[in-house]
């Protein structure tokens, strides 16, 4: 589904990710640990064309697709998700007419007639109830005023209405109390399929307690330095990121 | 030769003909306001209050004016389809300034509403007229009103008695309209006695690509506990120039709103002079710009709290696109004495170019201790995490842009009380952003 061969990306010409390797394949979760600073937001940030980023070498392909020769949006309408770390208050712009746009741009791109009013009313409906979303905080303008959970929901909800093949959850249980920590994923296992993939982005075992990833990658330094099956997060969450590092450094 | 003396010269040859078209008491003011005009000159950006526009400029060039009052052919309902499916409104239309009396709406409003052309209502109902014209608008201080009040010959009376509610929005289309280029001098005066109730919605059109120079004066006497809405919405051509300064008295525990929306136009400049002047009156002044290619909106407010216990609320918002320069100067004054007075202003604007100017300039002057006022300004540009948000989830580029334009200005759009005004003003905007708000051959208000 993804792959990704030998990645170089720059950020105000500051070279970040350094080469990375990962194939991600159909039904695969994959976890991408790391110490703050390794370049997994960078990741996140390159493979969905975030314009800060410039990639210097390297090629992902997304579906047999040329990835990166795509706008952001179509990279979406692709099947590319990424939930945000820091998700974005947009005042004035409802919950409502932003779903709307991006389901109606994600049907056009795929040769279909925009969703009637009350069918996408009914599929608001539907998804919200993946991740207990309130009903009033879908009447709102995007983000603005959610607490730190519900903004996490709130981009679950939104992986709910536009099924993505492949999904990011970059730092999705920051800020999560137990309980919505737990709400949201369940609502990103229920969403799960044999041909969707997950990959995420986490500092703790807990997210992926529910998760559970088939494969850990830990990032330093812009590398993929480690890859292991779901024992090394648990490792991880022991022992830290200083034993790794010493490993790499010398 | 200062581009005054044009309009001097003219009057003083003229002022016989004026006269003879126009009603006694317009033409009771018209020496005086020469003789303003003649001292003070038409206001160059020198002007502390025109320092964004250059008046004087606009009027130098030579316009065609339509003193004898002929008849201009035009039949406005064919002009301009307002029948109006969702917004009901009581529909009058202006010519130049020239009320359009072959096209009455066929409702009845309130017995002893009086609403008509002012030159022939001020001939009917002389008192009441000669009691409230020219007591706001200045001549003293304001060039623009001055030449107005010179050379003025008709425009609109709104008179709403005493306790009287009209429930029907009233709706103004004015239409400039000439073969030549053309100045037009509009005058409108609005009384909405004590206790009553009003809403206006004036739309500005223009029908032929020509050079148009409009003033227009309108003075809106507001008496004790009484309420009214004034919605004006411009939508002319590049080449069309307005200069339109509106004067408001409110008397104790009287509510007004003004939202003042410019579509489309050459140069706009809206002078908005609001006195509150009875304890407890409330004003809600809001306005704005979306602005494009050459476009040039200026909008210079003065809030004066003469009294104690009134509210005013101010809110701006332009959106500058091409080369287009916006202008936002509100001044609130606070008297001495003055207290418990609650202000706010808030003027916030995008230039998406960098070739676009925003200039704002928000004053607070205060004389008396015990207020509460506020006001912020900003200028910016499209929040880019927003759009790239709006991209990750599948939303274009361009589209994005639309919504958080839409976005920005919907705040003021969510001022207005109409319903129906409100969801075809948000229509208008998104069609303006688009680029696809068609030639002024229609009022879009209404359709």
């Amino acid at each position: 589904m993804l792959k990704i061969s030998n990645l170089h990306a720059s950020i105000n010409g500051k070279e970040i990710l350094k080469g990375i390797n990962l194939e991600v394949r159909p039904g695969e979760v994959h976890a991408i640990m790391g110490p703050n600073g390794s370049g997994k937001s960078t990741l996140s940030n390159v493979l969905v064309g975030h314009p800060s980023y410039e990639v210097t070498e390297g090629e992902v392909t997304f579906n047999g697709k040329d990835l990166l020769a795509l706008a952001p949006e179509d990279r979406s309408h692709e099947g590319l998700f990424l939930s945000f770390q820091y998700p974005v208050e947009i005042p004035g712009v409802s919950m409502v007419n932003f779903m709307r746009a991006a389901i109606n741009e994600q049907r056009k791109y795929r040769g279909l007639a925009p969703l009637a009013a009350n069918e996408f009313l009914k599929l608001m409906r539907e998804k919200r109830a993946f991740v207990e979303l309130d009903s009033k905080l879908a009447n709102r303008s995007v983000n603005e005023g959610f607490s730190g959970g519900e903004k996490k929901k709130n981009e679950i909800f939104q992986m709910a209405m536009l099924e993505p093949r492949l999904s990011i959850l970059d730092e999705t249980d920051s800020g999560l109390d137990i309980d919505a920590l737990r709400i949201v994923a369940e609502g990103v296992n229920k969403l799960k399929t044999p041909e969707t993939s997950t990959i995420v982005i986490t500092h703790y075992q807990r997210l992926l307690d529910y998760l559970k990833p088939d494969v850990v990658h830990v990032l330093y330094k812009g590398r993929i330095v480690k890859t292991a099956g779901p024992e090394l997060a648990l490792e991880i969450e022991k022992r830290g990121f200083d034993w790794i590092k010493k490993e790499v450094d010398e | 030769m200062q581009s005054k003396e044009q309009y001097l010269n003219l009057y003083s040859e003229c002022r016989e003909l004026i006269a003879r078209h126009s009603s006694d008491v317009m033409n009771a003011q018209r020496e005086a306001a020469c003789a303003e005009l003649q001292r003070m000159g038409l206001p160059t950006k020198k002007d502390e209050d025109y320092k964004y526009t250059d008046v004087e400029a606009l009027f130098a060039p030579d316009y065609g004016l339509n003193l004898n009052r002929l008849d201009i052919p035009v039949n406005p309902y064919d002009a301009f389809k307002c029948d109006v499916p969702n917004l009901s409104t009581a529909l009058y239309f202006i010519v130049n300034d020239r009320f359009y009396a072959k096209a009455l709406p066929k409702v009845n409003l309130p017995e002893g509403v009086i609403i008509g052309s002012l030159r022939e209502l001020s001939a009917e109902h002389p008192e009441l007229v000669a009691r409230y014209y020219g007591t706001l608008a200045d001549v003293k201080e304001n060039a623009v009103t001055a030449l107005n009040t010179m050379l003025t010959q008709d425009g609109l009376l709104l008179y709403v008695p005493k306790g009287v509610v009209v429930e029907k929005p009233i709706q103004l289309v004015n239409i400039l309209r000439a073969d030549v280029n053309f100045m037009v001098n509009r005058r409108v005066l609005i009384i909405i006695e004590d206790c009553a109730q009003a809403r206006m919605l004036v739309c500005d059109h223009a029908a032929d690509e020509v050079d148009f120079l409009a003033t227009q004066v309108i003075e809106v006497v507001v008496g004790r506990g009484a309420s009214f809405e004034l919605y004006e919405l411009e939508e002319t051509t590049a080449r069309t120039h307005r200069l339109s300064n509106l004067y408001v008295r409110q008397e104790a525990d009287s509510k007004v709103l003004i939202n003042d929306v410019t579509l489309m136009g050459g140069t706009t400049r809206n002078t908005t002079r609001v006195t509150l002047g009875g304890r407890g009156a409330h004003i809600n002044l809001c306005g704005m710009a979306i602005a494009d290619k050459q476009q040039h909106v200026d909008n210079h407010t003065f809030i004066d709290h003469a009294v104690s216990d009134c509210t005013s609320h101010e809110l701006y918002k332009y959106v500058l696109d091409d080369e287009a320069i916006g202008a936002f100067a509100g001044k609130v004054l606070v008297r001495e004495g003055a207290q418990h007075t609650d202000s706010q202003q808030t003027n916030r604007n995008l230039c998406l170019t960098r070739q676009a100017r925003m200039y704002t300039q928000p004053q607070l002057e205060i004389y008396a201790d015990d207020v509460k006022c506020s006001h912020g300004a900003t200028v910016g540009q499209l929040n880019e995490d927003a759009l790239f948000y709006m991209q990750q989830r599948g939303i274009s580029y361009v589209e994005a842009r639309q919504l958080l334009m839409r976005a920005f200005v919907g705040e003021v759009i969510d001022e207005v009380s109409l319903e129906a005004l409100r969801d075809r003003l948000h229509h208008l905007v998104e069609k303006r952003f688009r680029g696809e708000l068609g030639q002024c051959r229609e009022c879009n208000a209404c359709h």
